[in-house]
Parts: C-alpha cells; structure tokens; sequence
C-alpha cells in the first residue's frame, strides 16, 4: 500500500507526519523514500502510533522511550512463547506442570 | 469477556419484554451473590445476567447491539483491522525488535527462568489471574538542620540504587517525624502493580543555640550587669533571623521576655537572661558595691531549707 492509501485510513494523519515517523524509524515500510510499500503490518504499526500519538496523547518527545519500551515488551512476549513451544516439543505435558507450580506460588 | 446476552439470559432473539423481565428475575433468584455466599462463580454468573439485562432492557441499546453497532458490553464496535498486538506478538513481529534479532541467548533463558516475570512469589496469583504485587516500603533517615526543620526546606537525597529523591521538610517538622512519599518506594511486582511508598525519617540535629518546646523556641541571652539594671534594647537571632529586643530596667538571671510569634508555626520566642560580670576587675564597681544597702530582698536564699 503506497504512503497516500495509508494517509487516507485515517481521518486526521497527512502525509507529512507519517513521512516523520518513517524517517525516525518508527514505521519500517520496504522500499524507497518516493516509492514506499506498507505491508499489513506497516498499518497496524501506523494504527499503534496514531492509537500513542492522538488517543494516548503521548508527546513527540517521549514516543522513543514508549516505543522502545513496547519492542522490547514484545521481544520478550515473542521470545517467552518460542520457549514455551520448545518445552513442549521437548517434554509434552511439562508446561502444564510448570503452569501449576507457578499458580501456587512456589 | 462479553458473552452473547440473549444466550446469558436464555432468551430468544425477539423476546418480549416481559420475557426478559421473567427470565432476569429467574436467574438473578438462582445466582445473587448474596443467596451464595462462598461461591464466587455464581457472583460472576450474576454480574454477566445483569450486563446482558441492562442492554437488552433498553431498547435502543438493544436495537444498537442487534445491528452489530455495539458489543455485548455495551462498547462501539471499532470497524479496525488487526491489532498491533496481532503482529507484534506473530513471529514476524521481529521486523520492529530494535536490537539483534531472533535466536535465544543463554542470558535470555536464565532472565525468563529466574523469575524476571513475576510469577509465583508469596501470593501469587492463580493460573491465568495476572500477579500483582504492591512494592514494599523503603526506609531511610534524613538528618536535618535545627533550622531547616524549624522553616520547612527540601532536600535532595540519593537512594542506594543511585535515584535522588527531593524531599520536602515541612516546617516544624519534629524530630522523629515520618514523611511518606507515595510511590517512591520499591518497584511493584507485575504489570500495573503500584510501587511502594519511601519512609523518610526526620533527624532533627540539636542547635548550639535555640532549643524547642513544643511550637516555643527557648534561647538563653547573656546580658551584662549594666543592660539588666538599666534596661537596654538588645539584638536576638530568631530562627526567622535577628530582631531587636527591649529589656526593661531591673531584669534579672532567668528572665523570660516573649517574642510574639517568633517561634514555631503559632509559636512564640522565648528569651532567658543570663546576667554575665564583666570579665575583669571592676574597682570602681567594687567600691559602690561596698557602700551600697539593698532596698529589696536582703537574703534571696530564704526560701531554701536548711541542708
């Protein structure tokens, strides 16, 4: 999706603003600055940041340190789930056991 | 979770009014918290009953939810797509991570293993239930100057894990006082979790000078021989800084004179004679006192019983 369709999801986002927020890394779309392609995940990227920016109202300033807070949130979120997976290829029935022990406050 | 309320109630889609009414009344007998105390599922059960109740009793919120323009909470359905959440938590999600991508290192395993998340602990929560726990207090002391508590200021203190906290004394703060500081306290446990409060410990340090008594401030004053028998105006330090002072004729040792409101709060300055000689030979003074007889008091002992 080029840059204008994007704009056009939203009633109050111009072009200019989301050009800031690719140029300061916090939209990746492919491709280059005149011809920029957003993928499904690019949008719900714009959506989060519109969501930060307009309904959150967090300032300009600060849009760094929530940003990177929330990557790294999702890292970890990512990262727990593939170890979760792996328990469970390794040692089917393991998890659940985990999960009861934590529920019962070690 | 919003469950569909013509199902909670057990209702068909074009249910009457009165249908609703009964069927509410019939559930809401069966499962009122009250009618079932020690059973928490039931209160549950009853909380969604009433939800399902209150939007299908009002017709124009029924109407809304019938045409999907509101959820079964009562919430405007966001014709949105997938959330950021939906991707994010998606292993391609790995395209915003802002560091190294991908790949376990052992660090990460022992961060995840040894409790980083804040499961368990004392009090945990049950399965699925978030674990929130409210940070502990934080204890510290604060010595403060005589002067400082007795005028209020702030102070800058550094915490062991190196934050600096500024902390405002208020003024007349008692020595052993307790300030709390919300939220500055440890770190709670789990998303959401409030930190705990600092405990600030007001060590008021003694004064060469001023002494305090209750909302007074005491301070001895030496005058000479000469200031007490004749009166003379002299200057005191207050803890507001010096005023001048009146002393009338014929004040002794031990002379309380009041400086109105010049102590703590409402307090006043209470200033205590202490009648000094003059350090050298005073012949002149000698000789006076030698052909000199007292009108008053001949004996100030009298009152003191014999040993």
């Amino acid at each position: 999706m080029r840059i204008e369709a994007v704009t056009a999801l939203f009633a109050d986002l111009d072009e200019p603003e989301l050009r800031l927020w690719v140029e300061r890394g916090w939209v990746l779309p492919e491709g280059e600055a005149e011809a920029w392609e957003f993928q499904e995940i690019d949008i719900a990227r714009v959506r989060l940041l519109h969501t930060l920016r307009r309904d959150l109202e967090v300032g300009e300033d600060s849009m760094p340190v929530v940003l990177s807070l929330l990557d790294q949130l999702y890292d970890m979120r990512r990262r727990l789930k593939r170890l979760l997976e792996a328990v469970d290829r390794q040692q089917p029935g393991l998890r659940a056991s985990l999960l009861e022990e934590l529920s019962r406050g070690a | 979770m919003a469950l569909d309320p013509y199902q909670v109630l057990g209702v068909a889609r074009d249910a009457d009014g009165k249908a609703l009414r009964a069927a509410y009344r019939a559930l809401a007998k069966k499962f009122h918290p009250d009618l079932n105390p020690g059973k928490p599922e039931h209160a549950e059960r009853f909380k969604q009953i009433n939800a399902a109740y209150e939007l299908l009793s009002d017709k124009d919120k029924r109407a809304r939810f019938d045409r999907g323009e509101i959820d079964a909470e009562g919430n405007e359905a966001r014709p949105t797509g997938p959330t950021w959440r939906d991707f994010a938590d998606a292993a391609g999600g790995e395209r915003y991570h802002p560091g190294a991508r991908g790949g376990f290192a052992p660090e990460d395993l022992e961060d995840i293993l040894g409790g980083a998340f804040g499961f368990g602990g004392p009090g945990g929560g049950r399965h699925g239930a978030r674990v929130r726990m409210r940070g502990s207090d934080a204890h510290y002391t604060l010595t403060v100057s005589f002067l400082d508590a007795a005028r209020g200021a702030t102070r800058r203190i550094t915490l062991p894990d190196g934050r600096t906290l500024d902390v405002r004394i208020p003024a007349g703060v008692r020595d052993g006082h307790v300030l709390r500081l919300r939220g500055q306290g440890h770190p709670g446990f789990g998303e959401g979790a409030p930190a705990g409060d600092a405990l600030v410990e007001i060590a008021v340090a003694p004064h060469p000078h001023f002494r305090r008594e209750g909302d007074d401030i005491l301070i001895d004053v030496p005058v000479t021989l000469k200031e007490a028998v004749l009166g003379a105006s002299v200057e005191v330090p207050t803890v507001g800084g010096k005023v001048r002072l009146n002393i009338p004729p014929g004040s002794g040792t031990g002379t309380r004179l009041r400086l109105r409101g010049r102590g703590i709060n409402q307090g006043h300055q209470y200033v205590v004679l202490q009648v000094v000689l003059p350090p050298g030979e005073e012949p002149e003074l000698a000789a006076f006192l030698r052909g000199w007889t007292p009108r008053h008091g001949g004996n100030p002992r009298a009152d003191m019983e014999a040993g």
